[in-house]
């Protein structure tokens, strides 16, 4: 994780070593953390799957398996209840590799689809949730009467009419990339409009006090002082805006049967109860959460580095 | 108290241009001027014109020229919608005169809501009108241009459908969100804040624990926990344990992270005063440090709620008994039954916006004391 809000003291190349060794400190923790996890799965995978294995053995002509039976036959099921962790990560790697990435039972085709919708219904989303935001700092009338809105927006379950949406749109001729894009923008937009609206209000009283004695216009306050204080709030907001949209294109994804997706994955999975199909395209979709989020924590380090904010 | 000519004009331009309407043809086969296709709606028009005609003559100063002007542009819808349910103006047959009242009253609802916002912050019409009147105007922009442009009802179905969906509809709708709402969402977010919660105070009290919590929890979060629903489905069964569980997971995680940094937030001054009075872990967790932690709670609560009510409704589409609102929305989506589809989504938005006021008002009455509270 890149920022526990920790800020250190020191400068420069100091700071950066002392990071490293705070983030260093932490990786004894989360590994234990991930093998207690992984032994968990294991267990339960064991305890989940030993019924069918039971009865599987039985069926061969074993009456009374020994556990180490059960074991083997629990951990190599063709359609465990629960797949064991080594059987997600060869249905990753060969679903990946088998074929070549286009294919429709390629699992990297399926995750390039819907990193699109989502940095697409991402961008669009910034864009409106940003524009909200000034109009709302340049407006402030105007701020009373839509703020109780945007908030109200998010009452709407947009997540659990996805489908209708897409469905409409679908109708309408509008396919491909733009209903899942619209969803995830309608979930992206509402973080970035708080968090944006909250940093341009941020700004220090003293600063403000400085650029009125330099007799600076509305405009150059906004651009000089409120913009590059909104950043860190703006940033903080991306986070977990880009995680929304990420679930947005997923369940935007589950109507389009046929389609390409992770979202269309999870659901031809669920029907024809190809388990480690399902696990494997979970742990992708988290797997790109984690790096969309990295990459825009990426952009935020190198714009503040740039707007000479303090990191 | 002298008044800009452009001020007083902005104040009567809603006025003006109802006027305007009046004179232009009410539908697109009109004759000619809206009183001969509806009499009477054009009667509650002019009427309009009295409260922006009043505002107008007000001083810089009254308070009384927002109202007024909302008052005006109230008129001017009800006028409008009268065109419409007397059947004046058919599905689909808006003309000139129709559309340009419209725009009148938006724009009167506007220039309203902009005063009424500069009324100090104190005055209960200065917090409530604003949102409420905005709401109002989206409403009827929503139901005058549905029906008068004659927007297919597939596509977006005017709110008087809606409405009329939503009471014959009562007793399915309420069977559906006992399903959801009260067995499978409430459920689960129970289960899944409180297991948050003490995971949370667990880890506080163990750095190691903490330290590898935390950036796996943080992950979590990010992760679209929404699509366990498929093999909670087959875990768990059809009916609401499985929505439980799927709940219970997306809300887990949130709240771990908001306890943990909530139990962070006492300052130093005030674990050293627990200290000097010889209190232990437990007194200082108790007295000082979990109601110093409320805010963060009370965050990770309502950001949960919402993503309990998503998730359970999400995990519906996987498979389901022949009741609750997944299931409503999905069928009758097949159906072609938008009205029931979006009235099953007003139940959401209200059981959601519900949960979040009734949130608020706890955390109100038990963090009166922050920052944030103070000056409401």
């Amino acid at each position: 994780m890149t920022d526990l809000g920790i800020t250190l003291p020191g400068t420069g190349r100091r700071r950066l070593w002392r990071a490293a060794a705070d983030r260093s400190a932490n990786i004894v923790p989360v590994l234990t953390v991930a093998a207690l996890v992984i032994a968990i799965w294991y267990l339960g995978a064991f305890i989940l799957n030993s019924p069918q294995a039971i009865e599987q053995l039985n069926r061969q002509g074993i009456a009374s398996p020994t556990t180490s039976q059960v074991l083997t036959e629990a951990f190599g099921q063709r359609r465990p209840v629960l797949p064991t962790p080594d059987q997600v990560l060869v249905e990753i790697v060969t679903s990946s590799t088998e074929r070549p990435v286009g294919n429709v039972r390629n699992l990297l085709t399926h995750a390039i689809a819907t990193a699109q919708s989502t940095l697409a219904g991402f961008v669009l989303g910034t864009i409106l949730g940003m524009t909200l935001a000034i109009g709302m700092a340049a407006l402030r009338p105007l701020e009373r009467g839509v703020l109780p809105w945007i908030v109200a927006s998010q009452t709407v379950p947009i997540l659990a009419i996805a489908p209708m949406v897409v469905v409409v749109l679908g109708n309408l001729g509008f396919t491909g990339l733009l209903p899942k894009a619209v969803i995830s923008m309608y979930l992206c937009f509402f973080p970035v409009a708080i968090g944006m609206t909250k940093g341009l209000r941020s700004a220090d009283p003293l600063h403000m006090d400085l650029m009125h004695s330099y007799d600076a216009s509305p405009l150059q306050v906004f651009l000089k002082l409120r913009l590059p204080t909104s950043l860190p709030y703006l940033f903080a907001s991306l986070k977990v805006a880009i995680a929304a949209a990420l679930v947005g294109a997923i369940v935007g994804e589950l109507p389009t049967g046929g389609q390409a997706g992770l979202g269309t994955r999870l659901l031809a999975g669920s029907y024809y109860g190809q388990t480690t199909q399902i696990w494997a395209a979970l742990i992708a979709a988290s797997v790109l959460s984690a790096l969309l989020v990295q990459a825009v924590a990426l952009v935020e380090r190198i714009a503040i580095g740039r707007s000479g904010g303090v990191r | 108290m002298t008044r800009s000519l452009v001020s007083r004009g902005l104040d009567l331009a809603g006025g003006g241009l109802l006027l305007a309407a009046l004179l232009l043809p009410l539908t697109d086969t009109g004759r000619g001027m809206w009183v001969m296709d509806a009499g009477l709606p054009a009667g509650v028009m002019l009427l309009a014109l009295i409260p922006f005609i009043s505002a107008a003559r007000r001083p810089q100063g009254s308070t009384a020229r927002g109202p007024l002007v909302l008052v005006g542009a109230l008129l001017g819808a009800v006028a409008t919608i009268a065109a419409l349910r007397t059947g004046a103006v058919a599905f689909g047959t808006a003309g000139p005169g129709f559309t340009l009242a419209g725009i009148a009253v938006m724009l009167a609802a506007t220039r309203g809501i902009t005063l009424v916002a500069r009324l100090p912050e104190a005055s209960a019409a200065a917090r409530i009108l604003p949102p409420a009147a905005l709401g109002l105007t989206l409403l009827y922009a929503w139901e005058a241009g549905c029906i008068g442009f004659g927007v297919p009802p597939v596509l977006l179905p005017p709110p008087s459908a809606i409405g009329s969906a939503f009471v014959d509809g009562l007793p399915v709708l309420w069977a559906d969100f006992i399903q959801t709402v009260w067995k499978g969402a409430l459920r689960g977010y129970l289960i899944g804040c409180t297991a948050g919660i003490l995971l949370g105070v667990a880890a506080d009290r163990v750095a190691f624990l903490r330290r590898g919590l935390l950036p796996v929890a943080n992950l979590m979060s990010a992760a679209p926990i929404v699509g366990i629903a498929p093999i909670m489905v087959m875990w768990f069964g059809f009916d609401w344990p499985s929505k439980a569980a799927v709940v219970v997971v997306t809300t887990l995680f949130p709240m771990l992270v908001n306890t943990l940094a909530g139990l962070s937030a006492t300052t130093r001054q005030e674990l050293d005063l627990m200290r000097s009075y010889g209190a232990g872990h437990l007194t200082t967790l108790i007295v000082a440090r979990l109601p110093n932690a409320l805010p963060f709670l009370f965050n990770g609560l309502k950001i949960s709620a919402t993503l309990a009510l998503i998730a359970a409704i999400v995990a519906e589409f996987f498979g389901t008994p022949v009741v609750g609102m997944g299931f409503r929305i999905s069928t009758e989506v097949a159906r072609m039954n938008v009205d029931v589809v979006w009235a099953t989504i007003l139940v959401a938005a209200l059981a959601g916006s519900g949960t979040y006021g009734l949130l608020s008002a706890i955390e109100r009455r038990l963090t009166f004391w922050h920052p944030a509270m103070r000056g409401r």
